[in-house]
């Protein structure tokens, strides 16, 4: 098949439109009311860039291409159409770990290709620059440098995603943790480095570099990512997922840059940046630093001595605690992720509806972390039709805590706990909470006795003014509802 | 051809532009905003093509069929997860408006 010669240049212009529409498609979804095109014009230059790429000048393999993009686009496409709200978390953290993956393989190809071309120049020292001058020209120090760089980056974001995946799914136990973990996983790091810097300092000097370090470098860099991730709580997830996403682009960027594609490396480099941002924005309302998100393997066990607990969990039935709340004057239901997995959130909506129309003044109180993610809470509460003026957010739900008659707890518990103000000693303390615990009444409803995601005790529902509803999510606020009916039938 | 100084404008000029649309989102969107640029890296894809479109080798050209998958993945994963999310926005908009009418 042979191509006019303007079409590179096509290519390149639509390249460019790409650009210009990703970076306006992401400034429409950073406002509620134009987020919805924001997505569509990024799409729509996803796939005009897609489509000239088949027509660049030189490309093979076609049949395998078509075959790939198909099968991947089907598969993710079914899974993404299938999987319920809840999971979105693990979702956007397979498919970024799918990117940091392709663009490691991208960076390999380009060094696989770059060592093979050396190994037939004559390896004399000094390089002869008529047989080294074709090879160079592949790929110059730059490129060399930001292959290896993006490879790494790239590589680390795949594994670390894929771990972080399977977290939140809940196929792997929470935390994997041993002793001098951190010095471990210090050493897989340096011997990544060292690998990748033998394999680049000899490549940049003309010679060619063992396979073993180029494999080395690649398994290490994806070692790195598993052992990095392992020890970090489910609590601190999203913040390590946002993460990842800034590396798949800074990876993306960089591999952009070897292969001279200037929409990836300004599409890269944008997620690279938007991600960093996201990442401390997520970090600050945990009150947390990146480091320590990290690095203190965060819901290990705490190691010192904690507070004990004292008190009893009294239990309550649903149809006292509906009379409870239809008979109280102000109500606030703090939903956590819990609520989300019983898919509770439609009763739960349905639960405030009676009470507001028995003119008890309903309102939900969202964590900035509550659910998975800053705003997970609210998409699942919008998804249940709960209007947005009934939603507040922590910093102006908690001066009214105390003139809160009765605050329903469903599914939320690391983000109410009490413990994150008064105990020193506990892997939460400092963490910005919801003062539920100054409210007149807690009603707290939960499964069983088990721990949070982040494996600390809660004091809030030991407290003398706490009563424990127990059960799944669902099947309680069915219960709810049931009672508010019996009382007005 | 990129080369030396361009890049590094273009590198920067890019990373400014990433960190302004994001300083000034509503928490609400953090999410939908995080999947929007999962979505964008996959245009990753356009770079596994060409990856793949020139490799020869069957390492290359098995490598660099993974890096299509994989980008594929991403991309087609990214927009239906994006899409569903800010879906939410749309149909919540009116059920606002409307339950706020019932209240009064």
């Amino acid at each position: 098949m042979t191509l006019p010669t303007w079409m590179p240049t096509i290519v390149e212009a639509i390249y460019f439109i790409a650009a210009v529409l990703f970076i306006w498609g992401l400034k429409r979804m950073s406002s509620p009311r134009t987020a919805r095109t924001g997505i569509v014009w990024a799409g729509a230059g996803m796939a005009a860039a897609i489509i000239v790429t088949f027509f660049l000048p030189g490309m093979h393999n076609l049949g395998w291409m078509i075959a790939a993009i198909v099968i991947g686009v089907v598969l993710s496409w079914i899974v993404g159409r299938r999987v319920p709200m809840t999971a979105m978390p693990q979702m956007v953290a397979l498919f970024n770990g799918m990117g940091g993956g392709a663009a490691a393989a991208i960076g390999a190809v380009e060094l696989i290709k770059f060592n093979a071309a050396l190994k037939l120049v004559p390896d004399t020292s000094p390089i002869q620059p008529e047989a080294w001058a074709d090879v160079a020209g592949r790929l110059g120090t730059t490129e060399l440098v930001l292959a290896f760089v993006g490879v790494l980056i790239g590589a680390v974001s795949f594994t670390g995603s894929l771990i972080a995946f399977a977290k939140l799914q809940g196929w792997m136990d929470r935390r994997f943790v041993f002793p001098l973990q951190r010095w471990v996983n210090l050493a897989i790091f340096a011997a990544a480095v060292v690998c990748g810097a033998l394999a680049l300092a000899a490549g940049i000097e003309g010679h060619a570099f063992e396979w073993g370090l180029l494999i080395g470098f690649i398994v290490l860099s994806l070692v790195f990512g598993i052992a990095m991730t392992l020890p970090i709580g489910g609590a601190d997830m999203p913040v390590v997922i946002s993460m990842y996403n800034a590396f798949t682009g800074l990876a993306v960027a960089f591999e952009g840059f070897v292969l001279q594609n200037e929409a990836m490396i300004i599409a890269g480099m944008v997620v690279g940046a938007a991600g960093t941002l996201l990442t401390q924005l997520m970090a600050k309302a945990m009150n947390r630093s990146l480091g320590n998100v990290l690095f203190s393997n965060f819901g290990g066990g705490g190691g010192a001595a904690q507070q004990e607990i004292a008190g009893a969990l009294k239990p309550i039935d649903a149809s006292d605690a509906a009379v409870m709340m239809a008979y109280a004057e102000r109500v606030a239901i703090v939903p956590g992720y819990g609520m989300a997995v019983a898919q509770a959130q439609h009763k739960i909506w349905e639960f405030a509806r009676l009470l507001i129309d028995r003119g008890v003044k309903v309102k939900f109180a969202i964590h900035p972390v509550a659910g998975r993610m800053p705003g997970h809470m609210n998409v699942l509460l919008a998804e249940a039709g709960v209007p947005y003026d009934l939603i507040e957010d922590m910093d102006d739900i908690n001066p009214e805590f105390p003139n809160t008659d009765v605050a329903l707890v469903i599914g939320a518990n690391d983000v109410v706990n009490p413990v994150a103000r008064t105990d020193k000693n506990s892997p939460i303390y400092g963490m910005p909470i919801l003062d539920v615990a100054r409210a007149k009444n807690v009603i707290v409803i939960k499964r069983g006795r088990g721990k949070g995601f982040a494996g600390i005790e809660n004091a809030l529902f030991y407290a003398d003014n706490t009563r424990m509803l127990y059960g799944d999510g669902q099947a309680a606020a069915s219960g709810l509802v049931a009672g508010l009916k019996t009382l007005d039938g | 051809m990129i080369t030396g100084f361009l890049a590094l404008y273009i590198f920067m000029l890019a990373a400014f532009t990433g960190y302004e649309i994001i300083s000034r989102v509503p928490v609400i969107l953090h999410t939908p905003l995080m999947s929007g640029s999962n979505f964008v890296h996959g245009i990753v894809l356009v770079g596994a093509m060409v990856a793949l479109g020139h490799a020869e080798t069957p390492i290359e050209i098995a490598i660099g069929v993974a890096a299509v998958l994989l980008a594929a993945g991403n991309v087609a994963g990214g927009y239906v997860v994006t899409e569903r999310m800010l879906e939410m926005f749309k149909a919540s908009k009116p059920a606002a408006s409307q339950s706020a009418e019932k209240m009064r």
